[in-house]
């Protein structure tokens, strides 16, 4: 039983990384319906700019982590809407296509030039939040598992109310449903795309450190398998909903520990991706999406 | 002024035509010698080591006036830890660069990837730090300074038996690496046959980075020691893991554990684990002290660890080969490094034998307030 509970518990950790993560995919998809493939890479961005902060920052402290983690969702943020003001603007109108080739383009544009600027090497990640574990029974957590967990939580309830409570929240939403009416009824398309883009960005910066937290070795490819599963993810909760990218991240990464603690771990690719499939095949809008008819 | 310019080109062209005729015909100009290995990405510590060691190598035979007569160029290309780089590597020196003989690589698939296109060209190979058994098994023309997981595997399982008392093993292998599959199959095998019970084996691929799931399962089944069959950037990340989820037991790996950053990651998660490898800093062996010195010397104070050693071993092997046959010709040159004899080493005395392999012992060595120390030596 402790084993279930904690097998549940280290699901749960891997998880939240992943739906932070989804978050990003699914907020880009829901105002732009575009895949943003760059954004696992931004991620890793967030985790070498924690990188060069962290070591100027005093070690397993508080205030420091949180220096670290600020800096990277700013440097992210702002590395999101330059990516989105020099690739995406100029194809706005252009084929999905199209944006989504360039999208691909960007990814690997940031993944190399990341192996030329911070080298192939893995580098250590340098241990900014105090670190302790928690043992209850049998059942250990560590802080940096709860600070994932915990930072996830919020990061989530405030995008939620970013999108649903506030004025940009509603232009986003605008811009989503329709975007030439939005822009009729005066809102500015550009600086709302703008700001999705820093937002999404702010949150793979965010996703990059935590990861970097719990698995301190780095390097300019880290982004592509947690990307990968994190798209999955957002595809699985249905994308374009919040609650639903958090959802599917969380039961992916349960659905991962559970076949890597058994004999089957070999196939732990596998077998999610086949639960994939089979929830797309009887919810093909995902687990929270909604079936939306295009208009002709 | 851009008629002449031509007129000069063409001369170059020429005379550079002709300076090629004469390489190809006579023994005159440096003799090429290639390395590949992983000199960045994720195994990047074992090729940058290698690398240096074989750099000191060269600059010592060149300073002494080089073999045969003449000087030596050292062409290196790195395969950036990626899957078939090293076979693209294999077939650039053998088409481009026309280099005599070849050192590397260190992580055995690599090594297996070049070692066909070299036995195909009749180029011989001398494998650095690769010890999957299949790796000299591709032909005549490979060779290796180290010795096989066979032993190693043989070793740590007496050595979990014997020194940590362990009855119940867990074992944790990476299903995509050759190395670790090998090496954990002996590990099985011996310590079952030495009174012991492997109480459970998980898995884990190449590159994955959260072992909670595999190592709460080992911590239900109640185990006295864990392997780790696989390279120091997982094997860090375990140790970190291990110790997070409350898993206190001993922990140690092959010689792909060897390298700094398993104490740069693993921090103070690491310290009290195990590995074993071909060659300690801290021997007293004259060679091992020597090589230290001049290690020193050439790459700032940095002490080298035993695949810096087995770098340099491959190229002074290399070396004393090429002075016995007297020729760079293939098939005389590989004949001389067949017959290697007692050579003496900065990791010991290397006899090639019969299956070209490297007769030697291993060493166990342990972490220690942040840094490596020896416990013992294993003999063959």
């Amino acid at each position: 039983m402790s084993e279930f509970l904690q097998q549940l518990l280290n699901g749960l950790s891997l998880g939240a990384i992943y739906a932070l993560i989804a978050l990003g995919y699914t907020m880009v998809y829901g105002v732009l319906r575009f895949i943003n493939f760059a954004h696992s890479d931004v991620f890793m961005v967030g985790a070498f700019i924690g990188y060069y902060i962290g070591q100027k920052v005093p070690q397993n402290t508080i205030g420091g982590g949180l220096v670290v983690l600020l800096g990277a969702m700013l440097g992210c943020a702002l590395l999101g809407m330059l990516i989105e003001r020099l690739c995406y603007r100029p194809l706005r109108g252009a084929a999905t296509l199209n944006v989504l080739i360039t999208a691909i383009g960007v990814s690997l544009l940031l993944e190399y030039s990341g192996q030329v600027f911070f080298g192939a090497t893995p580098r250590t990640f340098p241990s900014v939040f105090p670190s302790t574990n928690f043992a209850f029974g049998d059942l250990v957590i560590s802080s940096n598992q709860v600070v994932v967990i915990v930072v996830t939580a919020l990061l989530m309830v405030g995008l939620q109310l970013i999108v649903y409570r506030t004025k940009i929240g509603t232009a986003m939403r605008a811009v989503s449903l329709n975007p030439k009416a939005a822009q009729l009824v005066g809102v500015n398309n550009d600086v709302v795309i703008s700001f999705t883009f820093g937002l999404g960005s702010a949150l793979a910066g965010a996703g990059g450190i935590l990861y970097a937290l719990n698995y301190p070795s780095i390097d300019p490819l880290m982004g592509v398998m947690p990307g990968l599963k994190a798209f999955v993810a957002a595809v699985l909760g249905g994308i374009g909903n919040i609650p639903g990218a958090a959802l599917g991240g969380l039961l992916l990464g349960t659905v991962e520990t559970f076949v890597n603690g058994s004999q089957w771990s070999t196939y732990k690719d596998a077998i999610a991706f086949a639960i994939l499939i089979i929830i797309l095949l009887f919810r093909p809008a995902g687990l929270l999406g909604k079936v939306s008819v295009e208009k002709v | 002024m851009a008629h002449s310019a031509g007129v000069c080109g063409i001369v170059l062209a020429f005379a550079a035509l002709l300076s090629l005729g004469v390489v190809a015909s006579a023994d005159e100009g440096p003799i090429k010698i290639g390395q590949y290995g992983a000199f960045s990405g994720k195994e990047a510590s074992f090729g940058t080591a290698a690398h240096k060691g074989v750099i000191l190598a060269f600059d010592e035979a060149n300073a002494a006036g080089g073999v045969l007569g003449r000087k030596l160029e050292l062409v290196a290309e790195d395969n950036q830890s990626k899957a078939g780089e090293s076979a693209t590597i294999a077939k650039k020196f053998v088409s481009r660069d026309k280099v005599v003989a070849v050192l590397g690589g260190n992580v055995s698939v690599n090594s297996l990837e070049a070692a066909p296109i070299l036995q195909n060209a009749k180029i011989p190979m001398v494998a650095i730090s690769s010890t999957n058994p299949r790796v000299t098994e591709m032909g005549s023309y490979i060779f290796r300074v180290c010795f096989i997981d066979p032993f190693q595997g043989a070793v740590l399982a007496k050595f979990a038996l014997a020194t940590l008392h362990a009855k119940r093993a867990a074992i944790l292998t990476s299903v995509s690496n050759p190395y670790s599959v090998g090496i954990s199959k002996v590990f099985r095998e011996k310590f079952t046959v030495g009174g012991g019970e492997i109480t459970i084996e998980q898995k884990h691929s190449e590159g994955d980075k959260d072992f909670r799931a595999q190592l709460t399962a080992i911590k239900a089944a109640g185990v006295d020691c864990i392997f780790h069959s696989s390279n120091y950037t997982e094997g860090a990340l375990i140790c970190i893991q291990a110790r997070q989820l409350g898993l206190n037991v001993p922990i140690f790996g092959g010689d792909a554990w060897e390298a700094p950053q398993l104490i740069e990651i693993g921090g103070a998660a690491v310290e009290g684990t195990y590995y074993s490898t071909h060659a300690s800093p801290d021997s007293t062996a004259p060679e091992m002290q020597n090589f230290i010195k001049k290690f020193r010397a050439r790459w700032n104070g940095e002490t080298p660890d035993s695949i810096a050693a087995l770098g340099y071993d491959a190229a002074q092997l290399v070396f004393d080969a090429l002075r016995r046959a007297g020729t760079t010709e293939s098939a005389k040159l590989r004949e001389a490094i067949a017959t290697t004899k007692d050579f003496s080493g900065a990791t010991g005395r290397i006899t090639i034998d019969k299956d070209r392999n490297a007769t030697k012992s291993a060493v166990i060595l342990t972490v220690k307030d942040g840094k490596f120390a020896y416990v013992e030596t294993v003999n063959p």
